[in-house]
């Protein structure tokens, strides 16, 4: 679906992304996970178009999408959850979720819009409750709920979710990775970028780890949980305590 | 019947997207990780960020046995060993052994790849396997065994030697499939017959062998002696062990682990890249290796790749069974022998057996070469011109085939040594 190949990308003078390929196929969830400033931000930004790539290819549905708008790479089915949610604050959450399927209205289906919502409602019932409140009067998880439903809202053949789980309690962030998992059993594809690699890892079917705008690692989420290296770095499992050699 | 249908049968386009990222990944880990590689890159002047394509690998340098040796034993690891579970050592047959080691991802991945391997050649949980290789530090035993546990077969982990309990082990547990070298396959055969055992009473339907090269006419001789269906299939410690490549029941070349292992062919002189579908010296990078990664290795063996599709469905290119090592290519008054072309003459020849040893020497200046082969006991018991016109046309077939003239000489049967591992084939007695 999604396939990645040499991108470099950055902002100004600064390199941030060095060498990045990887790849998504359809029904994934696949996780990148890395440190802070390791360039997983940017690699989602680059590829929905909101910074441009310096060299490599984008390809999403084997079209080239590059050169694209944002708002025609959220039209040919890539959306972003963008970090911190980013919701509307002073809409209420049912026009945060109608703003949601504009794409719709381009693509003439908006007849499937009132449908689409109530789905939202039936996978969110805590949005159903919170209807006609605005959003930035939500909580972080509930506002973190909204951000997902709104992103479906645009039907898209792909989700990329930048640090759900940031500021969340850990049951709240139990709760966002458990919609993730469905999300993924009802047949969406997931791109998510964490730094909560334990999580991340847990519920992914494979994943990238991204140093310094490199992968250095990739394979199974399963394998990589069992990685040293990814235990060490990310899983905050201090071996050297452990023992000499 | 596939054990990884996705991977095994996945789009070259697909496969091409997976390589390059495993690839990049692994150059990644050995320039962050492996001091030996980092140093050579950064003499080269090498900014590895610049590969960009598995073609561009070609700007790497070579990787080679020597390489290994300097860095014993554990120079070349690219984790400490604290993560590595579990260390093998080449079998040493070409000098000193070298050392490789395996993260418990390394050996999940080797057990999945031999299973493939294992099944392409027929074997299912239903078949009863006994695996007469050398368990120990080669790779061969172990190699095999997670790989037919992993299948659910049930492994009899015999090793090699003692062959007449092979046999009747054989017998008693209704052996189904039997893995070791070919020559150790063609000396189980040959006691079963002088036990007087009719090989249909036994349960024996397939056999794969591996760890040394072979010929077609060897792979009819051991299917007609044990009435089985016989795969190839290829491996090396330095890489991993079994399951870098492995014959179908096509029969017609070995799939090779393509998402896990990104092969090149070059000509063995000019280090330069052979012409597709050319015989030159199989080099392989390891795309998943977590202990012991290695890039660009040069195996030694010479193969070459095929590209046309299988009929049975898997997408992987495949090898043409070894046709021999670039150390075993002997230079014999300016030609290049293989001891494999010589054993395909002998194969086709009546009255002589499967059994043949090569001797190199050096007279003067000039090399020669002397061929004893075993002559069936008929010939050998009959009068000297029958000798005398087998040798003859031992030596015109094998002019014929090599271009050069070399002396033969029949032994009797059963004097030349008999090996349960990798058989001895050159003698060669020159001192360079």
């Amino acid at each position: 679906m999604l396939r990645i190949k040499n991108l470099e990308a950055g902002y100004a003078t600064l390199k941030v992304l060095r060498k990045v390929t990887m790849h998504v196929n359809p029904g994934e969830i696949v996780t990148i996970i890395g440190a802070n400033g390791a360039g997983k931000t940017t690699l989602l930004k680059t590829v929905c178009g909101l910074l441009r790539s310096r060299d490599g290819e984008i390809l999403f549905d084997r079209q080239d999408i590059r050169r694209l708008s944002t708002e025609e790479i959220v039209f040919r089915g890539c959306s972003l959850v963008p970090e911190g949610r980013q919701v509307f604050a002073p809409l209420s959450v049912r026009e945060n979720l109608v703003l949601g399927a504009n794409v719709q209205y381009r693509r003439g289906k908006q007849a499937e819009v009132k449908n689409d919502l109530n789905r939202m409602f039936g996978l969110f019932p805590r949005l159903k409750e919170r209807e006609k409140q605005l959003a930035g009067t939500l909580s972080g998880g509930e506002q973190q709920m909204l951000a997902i439903a709104r992103a479906l809202m645009a039907r898209p053949k792909l989700v990329m979710m930048d640090e759900p789980s940031m500021g969340l309690a850990p049951l709240i962030v139990r709760d966002i990775f458990g919609i993730i998992t469905r999300l993924r059993d009802e047949g969406n594809t997931v791109l998510l970028v964490e730094q909560n690699a334990k999580a991340a890892l847990g519920i992914a079917d494979r994943a990238y780890v991204l140093e310094t705008g490199r992968i250095i690692l990739q394979g199974q989420a399963e394998d990589l949980l069992s990685n040293r290296d990814v235990q060490r770095a990310y899983l905050g499992r201090d071996l050297d305590s452990e023992t000499d050699i | 019947m596939y054990w990884e249908p996705e991977n095994e049968c996945m789009e070259r386009d697909e496969l091409a997207q997976l390589q390059l990222e495993r690839l990049e990944a692994t150059l990644n880990r050995v320039y962050l990780n492996v001091p030996f590689y980092r140093k050579k890159f950064d003499e080269l002047k090498i900014d590895i960020d610049g590969i960009r394509s598995v073609e561009e690998i070609r700007q790497l340098p070579f990787t080679t046995k020597n390489d290994l040796r300097d860095n014993y034993p554990y120079g070349l690891f690219a984790v400490p060993l604290r993560e590595v579970v579990r260390i093998h050592a080449s079998s040493g047959t070409t000098g000193m052994s070298t050392v490789v080691g395996y993260t418990r991802n390394d050996l999940k991945t080797w057990s999945n790849l031999v299973a493939r391997v294992l099944t392409a050649g027929g074997i299912t949980k239903d078949d009863v396997v006994q695996i007469a290789f050398g368990y120990g530090l080669f790779t061969g035993g172990f190699g095999i065994h997670y790989g037919a546990e992993k299948i659910g077969a049930s492994v009899i982990p015999i090793s090699s030697g003692n062959t007449s309990r092979q046999i009747k082990i054989m017998q008693d547990f209704k052996t189904t499939a039997l893995i070791c070298t070919p020559s150790y396959a063609l000396l189980i055969a040959d006691t079963i017959r002088e036990m007087n055992i009719n090989t249909s009473s036994l349960s024996l339907k397939y056999g794969l062998f591996g760890a040394e090269p072979w010929s077609e006419s060897m792979r009819r001789e051991i299917e007609q002696k044990l009435k089985i269906v016989a795969t190839d299939n290829y491996g090396l410690s330095e890489v991993m062990g079994p399951g870098v490549a492995g014959e179908c029941l096509e029969r017609n070349g070995l799939h090779i682990n393509e998402d896990h292992f990104l092969v090149e062919i070059i000509n063995p002189e000019t280090l330069e890249p052979a012409k597709p579908g050319e015989v030159g010296e199989l080099v392989i990078t390891t795309l998943t290796k977590e202990a012991f990664p290695v890039i660009r290795f040069r195996t030694r063996d010479l193969t070459r790749v095929i590209s046309e599709p299988c009929p049975c469905g898997r997408k992987f290119r495949r090898m043409n069974r070894v046709m021999g090592r670039t150390d075993d290519m002997l230079i014999i008054k300016g030609v290049n022998v293989f001891p494999s072309q010589i054993e395909a003459v002998l194969f086709d020849i009546e009255g002589t057996e499967p059994h043949y040893q090569i001797i190199v020497e050096r007279k003067g200046a000039l090399d020669s070469v002397k061929v004893l082969v075993e002559a069936s006991e008929s010939i050998f018991f009959d009068e000297m011109k029958k000798q005398n016109e087998l040798i003859e046309l031992i030596k015109r077939r094998l002019a014929a085939e090599l271009g050069i003239g070399v002396d033969v000489r029949l032994v009797e049967k059963k004097t030349l040594e008999r090996s349960e591992g990798k058989a001895k084939r050159v003698v060669d007695m020159r001192k360079l």
